[in-house]
């Protein structure tokens, strides 16, 4: 088009793949991050603090001491794991926001193998083939969990977005009922597990956290470099091809739901055993939620969820202390969260596309 | 009490648990037909419950109380214009910014599930502990706008004409939305933008601002769902818990309705049934925590069903979920 010839006041035009360097589309995105601290300022300034004091307050609470470290760790550990979990299914646009109830799922597994054989194991400390025993049980739940939406999403194409989070509640209801119910020791509550089926700590942490960095490599691998990982990936980007290349969409979908639910069921042992040492309806706590921001803000990319999880860690923690400290609801954190997610989908655009103004073009990008 | 009045009774509660959900149902429906699927319901009742009732309570407290008609409308109003700004975000992140409808709509509902306990909360801490209207207004929230010989009539009267303001203002909203997407030009140009956005656009009918204003107003709509909640069964009082999963079951229920507004009368009705029964019909070898979870089993064997069914009239919108650029023709 002459752009000498009437041109609208601001045109858009799509960046080829290759017109904007990995670089900047990640300053990009880093300055939405930034865009949607200062928006969170807002909230703060209503919720009448100083946003500098209580961005303080939070990174103190989260970063301040050793132990603070520690439970900070401790939060990011699961968004971790299930964010490494949604990965895949993201990758092929199948849109899983059942983590939750998987969570759960893994964690009732984990749960059943100690009251089942916990008794058969002596001594204080951690015994390795009974947490093996429950970390099978806990993906083999969990994967189950998430094949049954998948089977249905592969088999009549059933509203997957919609099944899994149905999932979460039907699990989490079946949770309360055994706490309520079968499973009680007291008021409401499942007993403890025996330290013989407790993760063992390292470096003050429980050891989720080696788990789950392990995890990141080879969810990496698997992802970038094996033909499943391909597969996911065509799936994702059109049906239509895959289905021309002769791929059995159906069974991948299947496939990958399985895996996914079976390392968030992974998550719910990793949390049972090494977190709260028993089981609650609450186990998952918000996690699978959250972790579909983490798996999103890092572009499914599994290095980038460590960074991103880490950050969401601190920013949870530290919201935790604000309400302590400032008597600032920690919902900050849900408010800060969802901004973050809005300027990160926000922000693609200004990396897809350039602004182009009338008179002189000039690059786009201020990552608003 | 006979087994009429079990029913009169269980109906009566189904109703009033139902009416969020109509609300919520209703905006989603008249979102989607414009082909947006916006999954952040359950943000958006949050947000509607809490700015709801802080509209109500801060009206009260420096106004003095009003009347009946205007605390309804004053409930309605703060919880639509919260609504609406939350799916104004939606609609700009997914029609301007061309972001992905799934995420945002997730995000939204993170966000406004955060933005609706952060106000709870703020109102709660700046009010000393206690969040609630006077007991007059309460009176007016969960009455009905009918005269007490018709709610004497036996049986039915409390059925027909006992029930809240809300829910006749529902039944309202969803005739009115009926006969609008059904009888009326723009009505039919929504719906054209819906199923197919590029036919539309080559019509000479402009897609972003049907998509704008059908999500911004659905939204407004859904919200009021969340301050109908909390006014009539909540007791006008602010709880963290009491609405979640209601904005979920809405965007089911949706799917449930076949995306028809008349249709959404019943099935709230429905849903609000299946969501009380566990209090009102104790079957005594079922326990009450896994009663509970009745409403969720349902929804996902109408998922199942819905999705089974290859009537072409009983489809969503074509459009649904994908977004349209011009250029990308």
């Amino acid at each position: 088009m002459d752009e000498r010839i009437k041109s609208p006041l601001l045109r858009l035009e799509k960046r080829s793949k290759s017109s904007i360097k990995p670089v900047y589309a990640w300053m990009i995105r880093l300055g939405s991050i930034l865009v949607a601290l200062l928006l969170g300022c807002i909230a703060m300034g209503l919720a009448g603090c100083n946003p500098i004091r209580a961005y303080g307050t939070m990174l103190d609470g989260a970063l301040g001491n050793a132990a603070f470290r520690q439970q900070t760790v401790k939060k990011a550990v699961p968004l971790l794991g299930c964010a490494l979990a949604i990965a895949p299914c993201f990758k092929m646009r199948f849109w899983n926001i059942g983590a939750e109830g998987q969570i759960t799922a893994g964690a009732l597994a984990a749960t059943f193998v100690v009251r089942l054989l916990a008794s058969k194991y002596e001594g204080d400390s951690a015994s390795l083939p009974l947490l093996l025993l429950m970390a099978l049980a806990a993906m083999l739940l969990g994967g189950l969990w998430a094949l049954i939406p998948g089977f249905f999403k592969a088999k009549w194409n059933t509203n997957e977005t919609l099944f899994t989070l149905m999932m979460n509640y039907i699990i989490i209801g079946v949770v309360a009922w055994l706490q309520a119910g079968p499973w009680e020791a007291r008021q409401g509550r499942i007993a403890q597990f025996p330290q013989v089926a407790w993760l063992p700590k390292v470096e003050g942490v429980h050891c989720g956290w080696i788990i789950v960095l392990l995890l990141v490599f080879l969810v990496h691998i698997y992802m970038r470099h094996t033909k499943q990982g391909y597969e996911i990936a065509v799936i994702g980007d059109s049906l239509r091809t895959a289905q021309y290349a002769g791929m059995n969409v159906g069974r991948i979908m299947m496939r990958t739901m399985f895996l996914s639910g079976a390392i968030s069921g992974l998550v719910g042992f990793i949390l049972c055993s090494g977190a709260t040492n028993t089981l609650s309806k609450d186990i998952a706590g918000g996690v699978g939620f959250t972790s579909i921001t983490v798996a999103w803000l890092s572009q499914l990319n599994a290095f980038a969820m460590v960074a991103i999880s880490l950050m969401l860690g601190i920013l949870t923690k530290g919201a935790d202390t604000l309400q302590t400290v400032m008597n600032v609801p920690a919902a900050i954190s849900d408010i800060i969260i969802g901004l973050l997610l809005f300027c990160m989908l926000g922000c693609e655009f200004f990396i897809n596309y350039r602004l182009i103004l009338r008179k002189k073009s000039r690059k786009g990008g201020d990552g608003a | 009490m006979t087994a009429i009045d079990t029913l009169v009774l269980l109906l009566i509660a189904a109703i009033t648990y139902g009416t969020p959900l109509l609300y919520g149902t209703l905006g989603e429906i008249l979102t989607e037909k414009s082909g947006n699927l916006n999954l952040g319901v359950e943000g958006i009742m949050f947000m509607g419950g809490a700015f709801g009732l802080g509209g109500v309570y801060y009206c009260e407290k420096l106004l003095g109380t009003p009347s009946g008609i205007a605390a309804v409308g004053i409930a309605l109003l703060c919880a639509f214009l919260a609504g609406a700004l939350a799916s104004l975000i939606f609609s700009f992140i997914t029609t301007t910014l061309r972001a992905n409808q799934n995420v945002t709509g997730l995000a939204l509902a993170i966000f406004g599930t955060g933005v609706g306990q952060f106000a709870g909360e703020m109102m709660r801490v700046r009010a000393g502990g206690y969040v609630t209207v006077s007991n007059e207004l309460k009176a007016v929230f969960t009455g009905s706008p009918f005269p007490q010989f018709l709610k004497d009539i036996p049986y039915v009267g409390q059925l027909l004409f006992g029930n809240s303001h809300f829910f006749y203002i529902g039944v309202l909203f969803a005739v009115l939305m009926h006969l609008f997407l059904k009888k009326t030009r723009r009505g039919l140009y929504l719906r054209a933008v819906g199923e197919n956005p590029a036919t539309a656009d080559s019509a000479g009918i402009s897609v972003t601002r049907y998509k704008y204003l059908a999500t911004v107003i659905g939204g407004g709509i859904s919200a009021i769902g969340g301050v109908v909640y909390i006014v009539t069964t909540a007791g006008c009082t602010w709880n963290n818990e009491g609405l979640s999963g209601v904005g979920w079951l809405a965007v089911a229920l949706v799917i449930f309705c076949l995306w028809r507004p008349l249709s959404a009368l019943w099935g709230s009705v429905l849903f609000g049934a299946l969501m009380i029964l566990y209090m009102r019909l104790q079957i005594a070898f079922i326990p009450t925590e896994l009663y509970k979870i009745l409403p969720y089993v349902v929804t996902v064997v109408v998922l199942i069903l819905s999705s089974l069914r290859n009537n072409k009239e009983k489809q969503p919108p074509e459009g649904l979920g994908l977004a349209y650029f011009r250029e990308d023709r």
